[in-house]
């Protein structure tokens, strides 16, 4: 059984149908992809897989766990986390701020209205260890709205991975990346697959096509092909689409 | 426990612009005469400081404007002469009842209005605002309608030894005092710890806050609630102040004052904005006010000019000048002005 599965999920938004019928099955330890051409509702199926928004039809299982329509802060209680395609950082926090706030621990202390957070060496090192994967090691102090545009993207992904998910979504990681930031982005994902299951959705083919184990490739609302990225260049609709030729 | 680790306990328990206003607050009545004004002024500074910082709670650190507070300062006021005079004048209990009646009615609303954000927060909250006047305006056998709730006693303060009694501006002003202190060590405490962190970050990014697995909207019921909370006990003793509660200091006007110190004091970026925004309402009020009837319309004027050339307030300015004069200001997790944001790429 897959890590994470979602079937035959349906969602509309008044008389317009995004999803007619999606069915994904994601496995532990490795990086799922998903694919498509704009409008193809990729990002409403993550919203719906994440509990931004509650499917019209359809259940989501996460580790044999019913999830369907459950609020975001509740899947993410269970093991989820997500990176937004806009970036959401806490701006008006340091780096290593947006960092704590992820982690677990502080959650958990989140009613401790006597704790100290900026003496809680526990916390800000954990952070720091974070910030430092991710590289931007040294960077802690620096506030997230003066960040360039690469390491906003890195910290924006640190604070899914703050969170000690099981599973991470990253929703167009690339997004404004030039080749340089998107390599040294592949390769921090690469490093991080090696403890977390990790679904991405990209418009960069090449780079989901280096990265990912398995592609689903998403269009009318509906999975018109899935398999290996080998399998999917082979496929007849993605080699005549313009996405067969990017990958 | 070392030196360094009581030094650092210390500090995070107590700041110096915090002992500073200890100081100044705490000496106020023994040179506000001589500095031309009066006992009654120092009162309902310390009053409306409370009330102010309450305000800042929700608007300045997480970012909920509340434009129907003084509602809740009527509430307290009430509930306080309603408590004397029907369950016992004892001072304690008729605070605690302010107290407890404020945040009872606070939490009740904030269970309707946590969900919502930005313009439909605050215009839920001048509904809910109206409806508290109308009840109060109506229910004249309770609330004494228009003519408000007379007679409201200066409860003497029963230390069990002894009372004190303080029936003077003077001795009052040192009850709201220790109001003011015990409130804002609290509030310091609160906005420092992780709760503050998250009601900071709500401030700033919602959704996001949700896709870390917290409650946003608990956390937003109980920052309400807490608000409320404390304005009742500000309206307890203002209704000891003035000796009555009416009706006047539910309205949306007061609301608006309230607000409107929040922001010119800088209570966006500064935790003492609201205190430096009720000083300077105040100052205005009896300085401008010996001049001209008409004192309201250049402390608006004032107000516009700030929001349009300094809209980080008279904290904004002292920062500036901090700065200006090289040295770095102090580091606090003050909230600043930027708007909440929805989280979503899509």
């Amino acid at each position: 059984m897959a890590l994470f599965e979602a079937s035959h999920l349906h969602k509309r938004f008044a008389d317009q149908v995004v999803l007619e019928d999606i069915t994904l099955s994601f496995e532990e330890n490795q990086i799922s992809g998903i694919m498509g051409p704009n409008g193809a509702g990729k990002t409403t199926c993550f919203n719906v897989l994440t509990g931004r928004f509650k499917p019209d039809r359809g259940r989501v299982h996460f580790d044999g766990r019913d999830i369907t329509g459950l609020p975001p802060r509740k899947i993410a209680r269970r093991g989820i986390a997500r990176s937004f395609q806009m970036m959401n950082l806490f701006d008006e926090y340091t780096a290593l701020e947006n960092i704590v706030l992820a982690l677990p621990e502080v959650r958990d202390k989140g009613f401790r209205v006597l704790h100290d957070l900026s003496n809680d060496s526990g916390a800000q090192d954990r952070g720091a260890q974070v910030l430092a994967r991710m590289g931007l090691g040294g960077r802690e102090g620096a506030l997230a709205s003066d960040l360039p545009y690469g390491q906003r993207r890195a910290l924006e992904i640190g604070i899914a991975l703050a969170a000690e998910p099981r599973m991470l979504f990253l929703d167009e990681p690339t997004s404004g990346l030039g080749t340089d930031a998107t390599a040294i982005l592949a390769e921090l994902i690469g490093e991080i697959r090696k403890s977390v299951s990790i679904v991405i959705i990209e418009h960069d083919m090449r780079f989901l096509f280096d990265l990912a184990d398995h592609i689903s490739v998403i269009h009318w609302g509906q999975v018109i092909a899935q398999g290996a990225p080998d399998q999917l260049r082979e496929n007849e609709w993605v080699r005549a689409s313009n996405l067969g030729a990017l990958a | 426990m070392n030196q360094n680790s009581y030094l650092s306990s210390f500090r995070a328990w107590f700041t110096a612009p915090m002992l500073l206003s200890f100081l100044v607050f705490g000496t106020m009545p023994l040179w506000i005469d001589a500095v031309g004004l009066y006992q009654y002024l120092g009162l309902e500074v310390m009053i409306w400081v409370i009330f102010a910082l309450a305000v800042n709670l929700l608007l300045g650190y997480t970012g909920l404007p509340s434009f129907g507070h003084g509602a809740f300062l009527g509430i307290g006021a009430y509930a306080f002469g309603l408590t004397q005079f029907n369950v016992a004048a004892n001072l304690w209990l008729s605070l605690f009842g302010a107290v407890a009646v404020t945040a009872i009615l606070g939490g009740l609303v904030a269970l309707l209005i946590s969900h919502r954000r930005g313009i439909y927060f605050a215009l839920m909250t001048i509904a809910c605002a109206q409806i508290f006047y109308f009840i109060a305006s109506k229910w004249t056998d309770v609330t004494g309608g228009e003519d408000g709730l007379l007679n409201i006693a200066r409860l003497p303060v029963d230390l069990g030894l002894t009372e004190i009694s303080i029936r003077s501006n003077f001795s009052l002003y040192y009850l709201c005092f220790a109001a003011y202190v015990i409130i804002v060590v609290g509030l310091w405490r609160l906005v420092h710890s992780p709760f503050g962190k998250v009601i900071s970050a709500i401030k700033q990014n919602d959704s996001r806050v949700a896709f870390l697995g917290y409650n946003v909207w608990l956390y937003k019921w109980l920052i309400f609630t807490l608000s409320c909370a404390i304005t009742g006990l500000a309206g307890a003793l203002f209704a000891m102040a003035q000796e009555g509660a009416y009706i006047n200091i539910m309205s949306l006007q007061w609301s608006g004052i309230a607000i409107l110190i929040v922001l010119i004091g800088g209570g966006f970026i500064s935790f003492w904005g609201p205190v430096l925004g009720v000083i300077f309402y105040f100052l205005a009020r009896d300085i401008l006010g010996a001049y001209t009837e008409t004192w309201l319309l250049w402390f608006g004027l004032i107000f516009v000019g700030m929001v349009m050339f300094k809209p980080e307030g008279l904290a904004g300015m002292w920062r500036d000048g901090r700065t200006l004069l090289g040295r770095k200001p102090a580091p606090q997790p003050e909230p600043s002005v930027t708007e909440p944001s929805a989280a979503g790429g899509d």
